[in-house]
């Protein structure tokens, strides 16, 4: 009945020596075809380790695939469905696999028990991170990672179904052809690359016939039902709620492949089955980890679905389901016999029995019992209880998710039989009607309650971590008795394989030190993922430049044709400055584009701000509550600057709102703040004002809006606007605005706003012109030598100008703090107003925000510097401030800065120290006013 | 998690922004005698229970509606969604 | 017997006979001077230093469960005292002078390991903030020092400088910054409290205060009532749900945040790296696990588990500025509940009920500030006046309009 297909030859190659196996093979079983029996060392004592499992409880058999820049490490032999041409090597061992110098850590076990690390390396104590720590973190660690990028691709898909039914072995797919047949929709996962769980490993029959047959029927039926989906090499890793699960499929374990090597899926369930098995545990008894002790399943597995004969094999059990197995000799705890002693250190070659005999043998099928497979039921923190029958924990059905249910061996039904009945159960709970149960075994295990041999040898329960049973004890003997303090002190449980193999046995073991029963001591909680998931899958496409959205503004192609350099504002890449031949550095750009606008006119595009819409009989009286300012007496035609608070009293935002009629208002936002605060109105309108009249939609995208600026702004703009729209002076005068047309007929607006202190408009046209008006626009400036400005010299113009902008609105200032108090209205309520007046925020020495210029025209200032007075020593006593912006003012010829100064406003003209400690400069600077550019405003309003 | 939107349907949890407690529904009259203790405790203490919370979320990736929504801070079963403009309306 | 490298050798060649417990199992008096409600990182660390600094007698620390099941057993291990506002910084530069000494003071190695602690910049502003913050943490005596892109390619030449959505242009780096074996924190204090006669009391859970005219005269627990003349509480995660006993609502939502860790690799990864342009911390332990996470899920919670669009966010983030850890898989994430604050900073604080004290809304930087949070509530507790280092942490900072915002979000806990 074997599944393998010995005609199909694959090459692959182990610690560099060429191996061949056959198509069905797993690494694992090729290696064992091959008679390889040391895969591993283990992760503390570095013994030598096999094969001991068959799928994904493997706790020994770690390996590193494909090597140099793709070296995948801890993959599981056990779960690597072979393939022509596979590169694996064994990890965690210093020198070869054979002779791991690191093997010395056995030697010393004594001095190496549970938690000695915590008891010693404390002197001298320098000597910590000198020299123990770098020692044990270059012998801990598992394989390798390559310090590369990684190269290969993850995707992700969203899936939606009825009822998804993790597992399919017996139970499972009876369900799925249940409900198939049904006309249920139906995920069937499972993470084997070939399903049927263990009816492919055991021999059994179902209605007189191999139960393969009845798998392949299964499936075929399966297969052509358009409602059901079956996901093979796909793990269910986690439940999360309201019925979402997440799965990982591997696609492929090739390199070179097109496909991405995973897909993360996200599966919408109506309802779930979890189907999941059980896995076998193994006993404790000393030197129970050499190679060559295996699970007695997995040496079925290995002998009938991959055709290897374990040569001279013995069993160790403890239940009938072990008896299944075929061996040499058989030694039944029950019958009071078992195996007391392991000989051989890199594979077995003697087995000590409790009479004292020692026998020879190569191979020894463990088993201890079965622990269903109930991980995925305590994701959502349900508890499974203990069963005393079976010796094991199974699901409590009264903490089970309601939209969940466990059938089969993980729900504790062992038997073939069992499963197709709780398959059957679970379908008519379901609503669907069950076919006839195939007739099949229904053998009970009788599993006794034999875990540990006591002796005085070590004897391992978590095989990978290195934690044996004297560990377990003696953490209990220094206090740590409660399950999750043994699990932490010891490690028990917290490897690779998640306690699969080793929890119960821990548990039974701890019981049996503290004498009581298995359910008194506890149980640990099972956390996601059930099998470990690559980092890389979580990811999925959303990595180097597409971690995140990419916004580009309406002048992005034509700033990117003359020599833009872009920023990251959010996710929208901004122009900094567009470099010009023969400039030398950042600075000359910047200098020249402030220049040549403060001097005739420059565009800078300003389509990042958020734009909001805000209409209705209400919008005058809805914008006074959320700006501190009054707007409902704007009239039509004006635009108003406006600052909001947030409820506590902080500056949030602020922005300038455009009054176009009665009931329609344009406010705009920053650039940052453009989602938060359309938020934040939706809040006032809908949840404390539900009865205004009000709507808002924000039009951030769909206007495309550019500043033009400088003395001739206006000569240039009026060769855009079409002539019979008058723009004088006196017609169109500052804080004007009104809708318009250009270019011969293109919808457009215009504000009279100004940012930078010149005569200026803000022009906003529909954002699929925007490319074409700053083209039209530039074109046109040429008669003025128009130039682009990017946002450095955006910022150059507001600091000479003291505006505040995101360093100075920062979440912490008040309207006071930034110089607006005034601004603030006093015949009217509004967001913030009452908690802005608490004594914190209005205290005399609270920080304002005030102007600084060096005292020495040489010296350059620094953001972020702290203020302290001269001659005082730097410390937190002594530190009255911070500095929030600088530039260099091409128009003052000297830096110049905005910063916050402990009641700054009445030290005007006081000289300070401005520190910046961490590059050892201290550079006084004069307190001034923040208006160093033009502080009447004459130059915008002419 | 999934969150029953009232005129939309199921929708990801992810499509939403959370605001916190719907208590923050109830503005204080700022002109009260009491208004600095009532603004106090309006925006800064919480009952943050184990158990039924109602609570406010924003359908930023959506049709930008606020929702109140019941729901267990211990299992995170969802009870119940209203339009939080309804419920302001009602609470008037 | 004190803990030693000879005690150990001695131990091994007679069999490991001679280990005592840790902590003694406590049985609870009928009444103490103080008693700590919390055995977690931050209570335990409070008896700690008030049996050893404060002089106190007859003190202890009930907790629910097993000592150091909270935070301070499912955290991502940092600690760091890299903070911008004075009322902070001072306060964290104390504890991380606490944690240079704590494996001597305590007998017990937590593995304290300073690695370095970088948070990298990717903006222009990110940078002025980083100065404004490494400038407030040298006035305050820390160490702190501000990288370039080719200072931190230096150190860390395998994050992604070539293909990055936002590209690397820096780092603040706080060089005595690190990490700490979490679990080993709350052992270690606990084991040194009991040596000096503080009883630990497991599975003791309060049940209620005791609370007559105005003064709490003890609790009601799970193993009966036990006195004491001073109450302090020390439960973050639980503040809302334990101070509710005692009719008081507190300035804190409780929140879930997810911690992840890797399969053990080989060393790769030598300090602490924090990524400025998405959610994404990371170490690596001495075990050899990376250990890592992210931004809290957002909304209140009492769960202890997340949802799977953090995990994908914090991955995402990982993988934009670490593209090696792609094939690094995932081993296990958890959730703990975080006491957000309305400032996100936290508050150590008599109450208005005379004997009742108050430690929580540690937000999610609980962990690093484990001993200088108990030695300031030691300190509170023991002499009814504030330690200097904290004095700024109290409830009424809100009424009175003192917040420490560290971020600038203002009273909405989940963007602290």
């Amino acid at each position: 009945m074997s599944l393998i297909d010995n005609t199909q030859v694959l090459s692959f190659t182990f610690n560099g020596k060429a191996y061949q196996g056959y198509e069905g093979d797993t690494l694992a079983s090729a290696l064992l075809r091959n008679k390889v029996r040391v895969v591993g060392r283990s992760f503390k004592y570095h013994r030598p380790r096999g094969i001991m499992g068959v799928g994904s409880e493997e706790p020994n058999a770690l390996v590193e695939i494909h090597g140099a820049g793709t070296c995948e490490p801890n993959r599981r032999a056990t779960t690597i469905k072979l393939f022509d041409g596979l590169n694996a090597k064994s990890q965690n061992h210093m020198g070869p696999l054979n002779f791991d110098v690191l093997a010395i850590n056995d030697f010393m076990h004594p001095f190496l028990a549970a938690g000695f690390y915590y008891k010693t390396f404390m002197w001298p104590k320098a000597f910590w991170e000198k020299l123990y720590e770098p020692v044990i973190r270059r012998a801990a660690g598992l394989g390798t990672l390559s310090k590369a990028a990684d190269p290969d691709s993850y995707d992700k898909g969203f899936l939606h179904c009825d009822t998804l039914i993790i597992g399919a072995g017996p139970a499972g797919l009876q369900t799925a052809l249940n409900l198939g047949l049904a006309g249920h929709n139906i995920i069937l996962a499972d993470d084997d690359f070939r399903m049927g769980g263990r009816l492919l490993s055991e021999d059994y029959e179902i209605n007189l016939a191999p139960a393969l047959n009845w798998v392949n029927e299964t499936i075929q039926t399966l297969e052509s039902l358009p409602n059901v989906r079956l996901m093979s090499r796909t793990s269910i890793y986690g439940v999360y709620d309201h019925g979402i699960y997440g799965g990982l499929e591997t696609t492929t374990d090739e390199i070179g492949s097109s496909k991405p090597r995973h897909i993360l899926w996200r599966i919408y369930a109506k309802s779930s089955i979890l189907a999941a098995g059980a896995t076998e545990r193994p006993i404790a008894f000393a030197n129970n980890d050499r190679p060559g002790v295996m699970l007695a399943s997995a040496v079925r597995s290995y002998k009938n679905r991959f055709d290897i004969d374990l040569e001279n094999t013995a069993l160790l059990t403890n239940n009938d389901d072990g008896l299944q197995t075929d061996a040499a000799h058989i030694f039944d705890t029950r019958n009071g016999s078992y195996v007391t002693d392991v000989g051989g250190r890199k594979g077995v070659r003697s087995l000590t029995l409790n009479t004292g005999e020692k026998i020879a043998a190569n191979h020894l099928a463990v088993s201890g019992g079965w622990n269903p497979n109930v991980h995925l039921t305590c994701h959502k923190r349900a508890r499974p209880k203990w069963d005393e029958t079976l010796r094991c924990f199974v699901p409590d059905p009264k903490t089970l998710p309601s939209d969940m249910s466990v059938i089969g061996a993980a729900n504790g039904q062992f038997s073939t039989h069992a499963a197709f009945k709780d398959a059957n159960d679970v379908t008519e709970k379901l609503g669907a009607k069950p076919s006839s149960l195939p007739q099949t075994e229904d053998a009970p295990i009788n599993v006794s309650a034999f875990w540990h041999v006591k002796g005085k040898k070590r004897a391992w329960v978590d095989f990978q971590n290195d934690v044996t049973a004297k560990d377990i004890t003696l953490a209990h003997q220094e206090g740590f008795s409660s399950v999750e303090h043994v699990k932490r002190y010891t490690t028990l449980g917290m490897a690779t394989d998640q306690g699969r193999t080793s929890n119960v046995v821990g548990l039974a073991v701890l019981a049996d030190t503290t004498g009581q029963s298995i359910p008194e001591t506890g149980t640990t909680i099972f956390r996601p993922p059930y099998s470990p998931v690559p980092i890389g899958a979580f990811a999925g496409t959303h990595r180097g430049q597409h971690f995140k959205p990419t916004r580009l503004t309406p002048s992005h192609k034509y700033a990117a044709e003359n020599g833009a350099t872009f920023i990251e504002t959010g996710y929208w890449k901004r122009s900094q400055w567009l470099a010009r031949s023969g400039e030398k550095g950042w600075r000359d750009s910047v200098d020249r584009e402030v220049l040549m606008t403060r001097s005739s006119v420059g565009i800078c595009d300003v389509t990042t701000l958020g734009k909001i819409d805000v209409q209705g009989r209400d919008a005058g009286k809805f914008l006074n509550k959320v700006y501190v300012n009054t707007f409902s007496t704007l009239k039509v035609g004006k635009c108003r600057y406006g600052l909001m608070l947030r409820e506590d009293g902080i500056a949030m935002d602020d922005g300038t709102t455009a009054r176009l009629s009665e009931t329609h208002f344009v406010t705009t936002t920053t650039t940052a703040k453009a989602g938060p605060v359309f938020r934040h109105l939706e809040f006032v309108r809908q949840c404390l004002y539900p009865d205004m009249d009000v709507h808002l939609i924000s039009t951030t995208d769909q206007w495309a809006q550019f500043s033009v600026a400088g003395p001739n702004a206006r000569k240039l703009l009026e060769k855009i606007v079409d002539p019979e729209f008058d723009i004088s002076n006196e017609a169109f005068p500052y804080m004007a605005c009104g809708e318009l047309t250009i270019c011969g007929g293109a919808r457009a607006r215009l504000f009279r706003l100004s940012f930078s202190g010149e005569l200026a408009y803000e022009i906003s046209v529909p954002a699929r012109y925007g490319d074409a008006l700053i083209r039209e626009m530039m074109q046109k400036g040429e008669a003025f030598d128009a130039v682009l400005y990017g946002t450095e010299a955006l910022g150059v113009m507001r600091i000479e100008k003291g505006h505040a902008a995101g360093n100075e609105l920062n979440g912490t200032t008040t309207a006071q703090a930034l110089g607006l108090g005034g601004f603030v209205s006093k015949k009217k309520d509004c967001i913030g107003k009452v908690l802005s007046q608490r004594e914190g925020l209005i205290a005399e020495d609270s920080l304002q925000m005030v102007g600084f210029i060096p005292v020495s025209s040489q010296d350059k200032l620094t953001n972020g510097a702290h203020f302290i007075p001269k001659g005082e020593t730097p410390s937190p006593e002594t530190d009255h401030g911070y500095m929030s912006s600088v530039a260099w003012s091409p128009m003052l010829e000297t830096y110049i800065g905005l910063g916050f100064l402990k009641n700054g406003q009445n030290r005007l003209g006081e000289v300070i120290q401005a520190s910046h400690l961490m590059g050892n400069s201290h550079v006084d600077v004069t307190v001034v006013s923040p208006h160093f550019f033009d502080p009447k405003g004459e130059r915008l309003r002419v | 998690m999934i969150i029953h939107h009232p005129l939309l349907g199921p929708r990801d949890a992810s499509e939403f922004v959370y605001l916190g407690d719907a208590s923050l529904m109830n503005r204080p009259n700022p002109k009260s005698e009491t208004a600095a203790e009532d603004f106090h405790r309006y925006q800064y203490l919480r009952d943050n229970p184990v158990g039924q919370h109602r609570e406010l979320w924003y359908h930023e990736q959506g049709d930008r509606s606020w929702l109140v929504v019941t729901r267990n801070t211990l299992t995170h079963d969802i009870t119940k969604v209203e339009l939080a403009r309804d419920v302001a309306r009602s609470q008037k | 017997m004190g803990y030693s490298a000879f005690r150990i050798f001695k131990e091994a060649v007679t069999g490991h006979k001679g280990w005592k417990p840790v902590w003694r199992k406590a049985e609870p008096l009928a009444e103490y001077d103080i008693i700590i409600i919390g055995g977690g990182g931050h209570g335990l660390a409070t008896a700690h230093y008030l049996a050893s600094k404060f002089d106190q007698k007859r003190i202890a620390v009930l907790e629910k469960g097993w000592i150091g099941g909270g935070n301070v057993g499912r955290n991502t291990t940092i600690i760091r005292s890299n903070y911008m506002l004075h009322e902070n910084e001072a306060f964290y530069e104390f504890s991380l002078k606490l944690w240079e000494g704590l494996e001597q003071d305590v007998n017990y190695n937590a593995m304290v390991s300073q690695r370095g602690v970088l948070n990298l910049y990717h903006t222009d502003p990110q940078r002025d903030a980083y100065i404004r913050r490494g400038n407030a943490m040298m006035l305050n005596g820390a160490d702190a020092k501000l990288l370039d892109a080719e200072g931190v390619r230096k150190m860390y030449p395998f994050l992604n400088f070539d293909d990055a959505r936002f590209p690397i242009r820096g780092g603040l780096l706080q060089p005595r910054g690190g990490t700490v074996r979490h679990d080993a924190v709350a052992w270690g204090y606990a084991h040194a409290a009991d040596k000096r006669g503080v009883d630990i009391i497991e599975n003791c859970e309060v049940t209620a205060f005791d609370i007559q005219n105005g003064k709490c005269t003890g609790v009601q627990t799970t193993r009966g009532p036990i006195g004491a003349k001073k109450v302090g509480v020390a439960v973050a995660g639980n503040s809302g749900r334990v101070m509710a006993m005692a009719g008081m609502r507190l300035p804190i939502e409780s929140h879930v945040l997810q911690a992840f860790v890797s399969e053990g690799l080989k060393p790769l990864l030598d300090g602490v790296i924090t990524y400025g342009a998405g959610h994404f911390y990371v170490s690596q332990s001495d075990k050899g696990g990376l250990v890592f996470g992210g931004d809290i899920d957002g909304y209140n919670s009492y769960a202890q588990r997340g949802n799977l669009p953090v995990v994908e966010d914090v991955c995402e983030g990982g993988m934009s500025v670490m593209p090696m850890i792609g094939k690094a898989r995932m081993l296990r994430m958890w959730g703990g509940i975080m006491d957000m604050s309305m400032d996100g900073s936290p508050i150590i604080d008599k109450t208005h009920i005379d004997g009742l004290y108050f430690n929580g809304g540690w937000c999610y930087g609980g962990f690093k500030a484990t001993p200088a949070s108990g030695y300031s509530f030691a300190h509170l507790l023991a002499t009814d006046t504030y330690h200097d280092t904290a004095k700024a942490y109290r409830l009424d900072r809100f009424s009175r309009g003192y917040m420490i915002d560290e971020k600038g979000q203002g009273a909405q806990p989940n963007l602290h």
